[in-house]
């Protein structure tokens, strides 16, 4: 009769999400190059440790150059390069190894990008690469993985089909399972649900709040509502700048920078 | 201009046209007490359908506005405000309707009184309530900060109102029925101003992004 007496209520509603701020990544005068195109300038940014941030931001803004200086995918442009700070839990990520580096910051890409071969095997290549190659162990890794991205149930009696045979939207969170494969501390996001109808992008968006607690999570996304929905935090680039970052719930409600309020509020241009 | 600034603007308009319709009917309200005009009253008592229709089609606006354009930060706020606004100027015409009721019952009786600190009153939260929808359209914080320092002149004037007639009724027990309905006047007005204190307030939130309910200060 008394149900509504056993609700354990927040001392303050506002308060539950808010976790402490520890640096995972500090990024310091970040300037980058394509060539003689300078394409980011000094970009400072510090991201929180398993919390997600969001960065937004026009086509061209350098949102998705600034997330691949993350874990150095850019290296693979010719004449490209970074200069200034980059640190992963104090270390200088600019100088690491890139191998290693890569596997403690994984990638998801806009478009889904599964491998030509069955969806076990593509879970599985990760650990395979790393030297994770017990029969028990790997199938033990893989079932981990895709119960993490949410995908299991939907694929756990084909495992051994062709990943080419499952939808978009699979497709996409098959590719996030197949980088936790390797459990990043820090998975990056670029547009992930760019390509996916209100469903998958539910899916795959409650797929962040559950993998907060043990990964750190930035995410580029061009659909704000998707920023308010899932990042704690959001930062705002145009022109290759850094203009605001701060919390999610403040920046879309009440932004300090006219340039921000601009964008959000469609004024842009 | 865009698509999505003109129906905010509309949604602006309407809430000023029954922000005005608010206005009249608390002036008439007072109007109507203060110089037992029964005309000014049954005014009242007509214009209460209308205010009533459009804080309906306010509410319906603003809240399809919300779900067909999403909107962020400066818009957000706008909309919130005008939702609130729409429901504290809807009880405001209310409180008009409650005085007219005491001033029609007050002219069955000869005057308790010279009636000077409730037309007093009377003008200013009349005051009050239009500074408040100025500093709405102007986006003018400042204003609406001074809308929030009157309330305190209200809240002073409604008991002195008080006392005074409870003295009265103390003095000769024929007049305690209208010197009651004359308490009740003066709280409608106190509780008119209250929204006009809200209507500031939602005003500091749209244009400064703060909270100043309740003397709590924040930046939200």
């Amino acid at each position: 009769m008394n149900d509504r007496l056993e609700i354990e209520v927040p001392a303050d509603i506002n308060r539950k999400r808010t976790a402490p701020f520890v640096p995972k990544i500090e990024v310091e005068r970040l300037n980058f190059y394509y060539g003689p195109t300078q394409v980011l300038h000094d970009v400072s940014l510090r991201v929180p440790e398993k919390q997600v941030t969001a960065l937004i931001g026009p086509s061209g803004c350098g949102k998705s150059t600034f997330l691949r200086t993350l874990n150095r995918m850019y290296e693979t442009v010719p004449k490209s390069r970074a200069e200034g700070n980059i640190r992963l839990d104090g270390e200088d990520l600019l100088q690491m190894d890139v191998t290693a580096l890569r596997r403690r910051v994984g990638m998801v890409f806009q478009r889904s990008n599964p491998f030509p071969k069955s969806i076990f095997d593509n879970v599985a290549f990760g650990p395979r690469l790393s030297g994770n190659t017990g029969k028990a162990a790997l199938q033990d890794t893989v079932e981990r993985s895709l119960r993490r991205a949410a995908i299991w149930d939907e694929v756990k009696d084909q495992l051994h089909n062709s990943a080419y045979a499952l939808s978009g939207g699979q497709q996409q969170r098959l590719c996030i399972a197949r980088a936790l494969a390797v459990d990043p501390e820090v998975l990056l996001l670029d547009e992930p649900c760019s390509a996916l109808d209100p469903i998958a992008t539910a899916k795959i968006e409650e797929l962040l709040f559950t993998l907060r607690p043990q990964c750190t999570v930035v995410i580029v996304t061009h659909n704000m509502q998707q920023a308010a929905r899932v990042a704690e935090y959001t930062g705002f680039f145009l022109l290759g700048r850094l203009v605001e970052f701060g919390r999610t719930e403040a920046l879309f409600k009440a932004p300090e920078k006219k340039e921000t309020e601009d964008y959000i509020t469609g004024r842009f241009g | 201009m865009r698509h999505f600034d003109e129906e905010l603007q509309d949604l602006q308009r309407r809430l000023l046209e029954m922000g005005g319709m608010v206005e009249s009917a608390i002036r008439r309200a007072v109007s109507a007490l203060a110089n037992r005009d029964e005309r000014d009253a049954q005014e009242v008592l007509r214009g209460e359908a209308r205010i009533n229709q459009l804080e309906i089609e306010i509410d319906d606006f603003a809240i399809r506005l919300l779900a067909l354009h999403q909107p962020m930060a400066r818009d957000l706020r706008f909309l919130t405000a005008a939702i609130k606004i729409n429901n504290d100027l809807e009880r405001m015409g209310d409180l008009a309707v409650n005085i007219v009721e005491r001033a029609m019952s007050l002219m069955a009786h000869p005057p308790v009184k010279p009636l000077i600190d409730i037309p007093h009153m009377g003008r200013l939260v009349d005051s009050m309530v239009r500074t408040s929808l100025d500093a709405f359209v102007r986006r003018d914080g400042e204003l609406a900060r001074g809308v929030l320092l009157s309330d305190d002149a209200v809240d002073n004037l409604r008991d002195r109102i008080y006392v005074e007639l409870v003295q009265f009724m103390h003095q000769d027990p024929a007049v305690i029925s209208p010197a009651l309905d004359l308490i009740f006047v003066a709280r409608n007005l106190e509780r008119i101003a209250d929204h006009a204190t809200n209507i500031a307030e939602d005003v500091l939130f749209l244009v400064q992004a703060v909270d100043v309910r309740h003397n709590a200060e924040t930046k939200r």
